[in-house]
């Protein structure tokens, strides 16, 4: 750090006057900066979006209840699934990537810094223009409306005869431009990884987090171009008469469905193989062993990332495919589990024999595989089309993806973060808050989602605003809405220890964890242009090279 | 960390997920045990019907498998986490380093196949019992058609045609006489799901989709929309009354009659055929033939009103005539603003549409 600010004459960059720090965040072309950018934003739309459920789980606490309207639940419905997918989920992954891949593969920046600001920069308006719909959404006519046709939009509720106004308009808008940040991300992610590793870092030694993120970076180029297309087509439908969803016209319902899950499903391992990311670097470095089985891994990640694109119909069980259809999709969805389990299984190997630290990001990763293997369990129940006619679109699926989304991504974004916040920041994080944080949001998480299960296997439909007493489906709705405020108890302590320890927190050093990937050689927070000599490696770990120079890896790989 | 507190916090996790796990046996026992009043809860686990049936052995075999492998993979999990923690006294010693093992490998790999294989042949069958299954000479034929927010049944070969309440005959496997039943949709798409007789069918416009029920009990089915399309999809509601052969002959032949002519409600029948009630509805014999909204004609046959939101009562006929809002906000018929007077006189005439 002291070379670069002396290489710019200025003595203290704090003290600039603070309107010209916040110019460089605006301006910066900076991997860490954007990635820090991605992941703030992301956690600002993360409390809306859980605020959002809240209002949702206090409406459904009980039977026949009046907290808001059902025009006001469409909405938060709606607003919530499309702000935690594209608004939440996707960029904090993204910022991770954008900050960990050329610090981890020993390079200065991503290949593309300006695309890098310019994604950032879309994902962000993309956001704002969602938002926007809240005042905007029925233009001149007066009150303002938000879209309130749920996350997957189906035709023909899109069309204009069934949304007048302009609120499904920002909803497409917003799809659009975040959608092409997307794809300028992912450019970037595979042509960083393909292109600027440092020497001696062949793909076969990567570590773990560069390979899960390439295979994201193709499955995002692959299921968002068409999610891309169809927000166009629908545009078109609206704005200049098309009839491509239009069924009043002629136009298909069903072609809707496949454009969107034909995004929707990859979509889901575009979430969760940054995830796995995650927890294969934090399992290892808290076991003490190497990732067991490095190329399984690899080959499993490909795997998945490829039968992925095989799978979406599994979403339209219900919409009157042919048993042949119904057939095909139900072995692709089984067939994914295979992988998908290898996984699991060299995660537990990794374990095997080490000597587990229970520390936050540890737990926030076993936390992950447990809810992550019910979660692969329920998905096998989804993928048997026959029990899907039952399950699919009742609370029992609701239950199943937010085990996905919130038990496996959420779980290991916050251990993600607790594992890479003294890098980003320069400082320790509050363990014991942590703590607090992890059993808060495990038994919230718990209490909402294990039992929002049940209410499904009972006949409830999801996006109900309100249901009926006397079907057996009071008290499970009753325990769900109070894991909720335990959630909510969670993420307060998670922001007041990331503002307590950004101002108080420790010094952390370069490598508090006695980590062996690249990012922990270099200074935390990293200069600018990250390394001063481009580092040369040897083996997948780098740092235990130097750590343990009679037992290098090398040898073994 | 000093290591009494490490085993502390071993001991909370530990003691933690016992806690969650009693907690889901508790919910598993409470959910799947008998209820005092267990016919009115649409659970897939209650099945009436042979669709239905079908479902809940397919998925007694799938929750079987799937249950055997998360007590193995989570008794693998547990043990690794709580045999491998790093104990007080520890030396500082990094442990041995193990990169993996191809015979492990190839073991959890072969293994997850089988399963996978036993699972899709038996969901095969299923799938292939239930949608390629033929329709015997006993078959009820219905046409249901999703509104937004109602349901419309029509049972061409009968000549019937109500709104939100499906009647069919029970059967039974010696005489079977199953309902087949033409899923379409006016607007949007709908989902029809009554979980005790058949999984789920979407409702798409421009589409025909097929569905068929075969209740083996006579009694009332609840279910509802289960797709979502529009602000009152929540109440969306479906009832499906099955009856014994004598009780489906004679409500058929009731559906069948024209309305009953009463001079008495003149009035009412004078206020509903000259203002906009007729655009929507039909009461067969008169001028309204209405497609809009549910038919009339025999509106007092039906339980309940507004697709099961309300009882079918005078007063709850008159709240929802006078404004629908109050009963479901966002319905698709207005509030008609109507004098007291004239309220009266138009649900006098409606409670005799026998």
């Amino acid at each position: 750090m002291a070379s670069d600010t002396i290489a710019l004459g200025i003595a203290d960059p704090d003290a600039r006057p603070i309107g010209e720090r916040l110019h460089d965040w605006v301006v910066t072309v900076d991997h860490k900066k954007l990635g820090i950018l991605y992941i703030l934003y992301s956690l600002l739309m993360l409390v809306i979006g859980g605020v959002e459920a809240t209002i949702m789980r206090i409406q459904l606490i009980v039977p026949h209840n009046h907290f808001v309207s059902p025009q006001v639940f469409n909405r938060m419905f709606t607003m919530h699934g499309t702000t935690m997918i594209f608004f939440v989920a996707m960029p904090i992954l993204f910022g991770f990537g954008t900050y960990l891949i050329p610090l981890m593969i020993g390079t200065r920046d991503m290949a593309f810094p300006r695309l890098n600001a310019f994604s950032f920069w879309m994902t962000a308006f993309g956001g704002l223009l969602l938002y926007f719909s809240f005042i905007g959404g029925n233009g001149l006519y007066g009150a303002g409306n938000a879209p309130d046709v749920g996350w997957f939009a189906y035709a023909p509720l899109t069309s204009r005869a069934f949304s007048p106004g302009h609120s499904t308009d920002f909803w497409t808008l917003a799809i659009l431009v975040s959608g092409i940040g997307s794809i300028g991300t992912a450019v970037n992610f595979i042509t960083t990884i393909l292109c600027m590793r440092c020497p001696g870092m062949t793909l076969g030694k990567m570590p773990l987090l560069a390979w899960l993120n390439l295979v994201t970076g193709g499955l995002v180029i692959l299921a968002v171009s068409p999610l891309t297309a169809a927000q166009i087509m629908l545009s078109i439908d609206r704005f200049l008469g098309g009839h491509f969803f239009d069924t009043q016209a002629g136009g298909a319902a069903v072609l809707w469905m496949h454009f969107f899950w034909i995004f929707g499903h990859p979509e889901v391992y575009v979430l969760i193989i940054p995830c796995f990311a995650f927890a294969s670097e934090i399992i290892p470095v808290f076991s003490r062993k190497p990732i067991f089985g490095y190329p399984v891994m690899v080959g499993a990640t490909i795997a998945i990332g490829f039968i992925s694109m095989s799978v979406w119909a599994h979403h339209m069980f219900t919409v009157g495919m042919s048993s042949y259809g119904n057939a095909f999709f139900t072995a692709t969805t089984m067939v994914i589990a295979v992988p998908t389990g290898i996984k699991i299984f060299n995660w537990i190997g990794t374990m095997w024999g080490g000597k587990i630290q229970f520390k936050a990001p540890m737990l926030f990763c076993i936390g992950f595989l447990f809810q992550f293997l019910i979660a692969g369990l329920t998905g096998i129940m989804l993928g048997a089309s026959p029990f899907n006619w039952q399950l699919g679109n009742s609370y029992f699926v609701v239950a199943h993806f937010h085990y996905v989304i919130v038990g496996g991504i959420l779980f290991t974004v916050f251990g993600a973060f607790y594992y890479w916040f003294p890098k980003m920041s320069g400082r320790m994080y509050n363990e014991a808050l942590a703590k607090w944080h992890f059993w808060l949001f495990l038994i919230g998480f718990h209490l909402t989602f294990d039992f929002m299960h049940i209410p499904g296997m009972l006949g409830m439909p999801r996006r109900i605003y309100t249901y009926e007493p006397g079907r057996g489906w009071d008290i499970w709705n009753l325990i769900v809405t109070v894991g909720v405020f335990f959630q909510a108890a969670g993420v307060l302590v998670f922001v007041a220890n990331l503002l307590w320890s950004l101002w108080k927190g420790e010094s952390a050093g370069n490598d508090p964890w006695d980590a062996w990937t690249l990012e922990w050689s270099t200074t935390s927070p990293p200069p600018d242009y990250n390394f001063a000599t481009i580092p040369v490696v040897e083996s997948r770990r780098p740092l235990w090279d130097i750590k343990h120079p009679e037992d290098p890896d090398w040898k073994y790989e | 960390m000093k290591p009494s507190e490490q085993t502390r916090s071993l001991g909370r996790k530990i003691a933690g997920i016992a806690v969650l796990l009693a907690g889901f046996l508790l919910a598993a026992t409470l959910c799947f045990g008998s209820s005092p009043n267990g016919s009115q809860i649409p659970s897939i686990f209650k099945p009436q019907s042979t669709p239905a049936d079908s479902i809940f052995r397919l998925s007694l075999l799938v929750l079987t498998i799937t249950g055997l492998i998360f007590i193995i993979v989570f008794s693998l999990l547990v043990y690794s986490v709580v045999k491998f923690r790093k104990r007080g006294g520890d030396d500082g010693r990094e442990p041995p380093q193990v990169y993996g093992s191809n015979q492990v490998e190839l073991a959890w790999t072969v293994i997850p196949v089988l399963v996978v294989l036993v699972l899709f042949f038996a969901t095969a069958r299923v799938i292939h019992s239930i949608q390629d299954a033929p329709k015997p000479p006993g078959t009820i034929e219905v046409i249901a058609i999703g509104h937004q927010f109602w349901w419309e049944f029509r049972y061409p070969a009968l000549g019937v045609v109500t709104a939100n309440e499906l009647h069919v005959p029970v059967s039974d496997s010696s005489n079977p006489s199953p309902t087949f039943i033409t899923l379409l949709s006016a607007d949007t798409d709908h989902s029809f799901w009554v979980p005790r007789l058949a999984g789920k069918t979407d409702l798409i416009p421009n589409r025909e989709n097929h569905t068929w029920i075969d209740p083996h009990e006579t009694g009332l089915y609840l279910g509802q929309c289960a797709q979502y399309c529009g602000t009152q999809h929540a109440k969306m509601l479906l009832r499906v009354y099955v009856d014994s052969r004598e009780q489906f002959d004679q409500w058929v032949e009731d559906e069948k009659k024209p309305a009953v002519v009463n001079d008495q409600v003149g009035e009412g029948r004078r206020i509903f055929e000259t203002t906009a009630c007729l655009n929507c509805h039909a009461v067969s014999g008169t001028v309204a033939d209405g497609h809009f909204g549910p038919d009339l004609t025999h509106l007092m046959s039906r339980a309940t009103i507004a697709s099961g939101a309300a009882p079918n009562t005078p007063e709850q006929l008159k709240i929802w005539i006078r404004n629908p809002d109050s009963i479901k906000p966002g319905s698709l018929m207005p509030a008609m603003k109507l004098n007291e007077k004239d309220l009266d006189a138009l649900t006098a005439y409606l409670v005799t549409l026998r």
